[in-house]
């Protein structure tokens, strides 16, 4: 059974604690691959994976339109964040507004790393940024990464630059860090994570996994594991990384 | 410097504790890279010794060819394996991905040009007489090889144990064909890219140090035989 997920499930440790658990109980023997949600998305609508674990609301909607997937299940959530420097040179520190900061950041030609990977996170930022009509790409203080949340975290830092970042993989990494929590709890902020079995229909002559699919979509919504996850963190952030969010109705999320 | 000195401890607490995850990645890295290496060596030496010896035409390209291969970016090798074993792929029905048997054929991929290449340089060196001689005596061409890979013995020791330097030191194809499972696929430099990219640094430089020990050992054994064969 192959799962692919991005890169923030398994940077925040949550795969290594779901994925054994799932493998104990059903018997089942997974192979998670961690990618960025675009390459998961695309290995799926290739019927190269069973299932896949997103954050991309938007793309997923899209691929499940596409019939790739049987179904779509909300799993859990937790939030985006802008860090940066403590010297904050864009002036945006407790900024109840992620959309205002970003203009600010523009503006101010602030250093901000993009991971430019077509990742979950990515596609989210860029999201944003054409929400509030800029064009970064090309600009000398729009610096692109092409890692993983973790690396370019380091790469933020070191660089004294802002950039947007999964909660999870922050608090994994705060404490390597000088840099600082900029915006946070604002709406729009929101990473919500849904599970998808990739639809045997769609690949009749791929021999897809479609049990092992299901299992694992149905694993992850069920009570204990929605259990396990809201717990996961809390020893060793002392707070949750990840809310889970089985059954709930995504509109009425909040941060 | 507080962290390399952190990682040094912390590589050594591994060590000495006998970490069974560690253990496991440990292990699994030996046996992907020595199987990819013995491999390697079973084609490579006696295509090197056929390269150094014979001078049909064509040579010239096979050498160029062998030559470039010597120098094969792993990811390019990584995403060719990754295609070919894909379930759509030409290779998919054998359902070898992200095992470690596609990591030791991406691994062998990258290793052979090596055994190959270098088995050729260091016949090549060889008195030219030698392999005449042999053949006024009436040997075959395969015992002609024989002798010349025993008269070369300690170099192509050398050259084995290249390739098993570029086989245990890959990252980038073992990543893509095995995908970095916990407990199925990671290997000691895969486990290196991960906890890096977790920003557990000092953890990373223990694995680190790991994985020099191991390929001092391995490369000590083999140049202990091959001075021993220099002496023969």
């Amino acid at each position: 059974m192959i799962l692919a997920t991005t890169t923030s499930t398994q940077d925040s440790g949550l795969l290594d604690v779901l994925v054994p658990m799932f493998d104990r109980e059903g018997g089942w023997q997974t192979k998670t691959v961690s990618v960025g949600t675009g390459a998961a998305l695309a290995l799926g609508s290739r019927g190269e994976a069973d299932v896949v674990l997103v954050h991309a609301p938007e793309a997923e909607t899209k691929w499940m339109a596409d019939g790739n997937g049987t179904e779509r299940l909300l799993v859990m959530h937790n939030d985006f964040i802008i860090i940066g420097p403590p010297s904050d040179p864009a002036g945006i520190k407790g900024n109840p507004s992620a959309a205002d900061a970003f203009k600010k950041i523009a503006q101010g030609k602030a250093s901000w790393v993009s991971r430019d990977d077509a990742s979950g996170t990515d596609q989210f930022e860029k999201q944003l940024w054409s929400q509030v009509g800029i064009n970064p790409k090309g600009q000398p203080w729009y610096i692109t990464s092409g890692q993983g949340m973790g690396p370019t975290l380091t790469l933020a830092d070191q660089k004294n630059a802002y950039t947007l970042s999964d909660r999870a993989t922050y608090l994994a990494q705060k404490s390597k860090l000088q840099a600082i929590v900029m915006v946070e709890r604002d709406k729009p902020l929101l990473n919500i994570y849904h599970v998808m079995p990739v639809s045997p229909a769609k690949f009749p002559n791929i021999k897809i996994n479609a049990a092992g699919g299901k299992a694992f979509a149905d694993f992850m919504v069920a009570p204990t594991t929605q259990q396990t996850i809201g717990d996961f963190g809390k020893d060793k952030y002392g707070q949750p990384l990840f809310v889970p969010d089985a059954g709930k109705d995504e509109a009425q999320l909040s941060v | 410097m507080d962290l390399l000195w952190q990682g040094l401890v912390q590589g050594l607490t591994l060590i000495v504790s006998g970490d069974p995850a560690l253990l496991r990645i440990v292990s699994l890295s030996l046996l992907v890279s020595l199987t990819a290496t013995a491999i390697a060596a079973l084609i490579g030496v006696p295509l090197g010794a056929r390269l150094a010896l014979g001078s049909s035409r064509g040579q010239g390209l096979i050498q160029a060819l062998i030559n470039t291969g010597m120098g094969l970016p792993p990811v390019v090798v990584g995403l060719a394996v990754t295609m070919l074993l894909w379930r759509t792929g030409p290779l998919g029905f054998l359902s070898l991905l992200y095992t470690p048997q596609a990591m030791i054929l991406a691994q062998l991929i990258v290793a052979l040009p090596i055994a190959a290449g270098l088995t050729a340089s260091a016949l090549g060196l060889l008195d030219p007489e030698l392999a005449s001689a042999l053949r006024v005596s009436g040997a075959e061409e395969p015992r002609v090889a024989y002798e010349m890979i025993r008269a070369a013995l300690p170099q192509v020791i050398v050259a084995v144990s290249a390739a098993f330097g570029r086989a245990i030191a890959e990252v980038g194809a073992s990543l893509m064909v095995g995908g970095n499972i916990l407990g199925q696929t990671r290997i000691l430099t895969t486990a290196i890219t991960l906890v890096t990219s977790r920003g557990d640094f000092a953890e990373a430089i223990a694995l680190g140090i790991v994985l020099l020990a191991l390929a001092f050992i391995v490369n000590a054994g083999l140049t202990w035989r091959a001075r021993a064969a220099m002496y023969l």
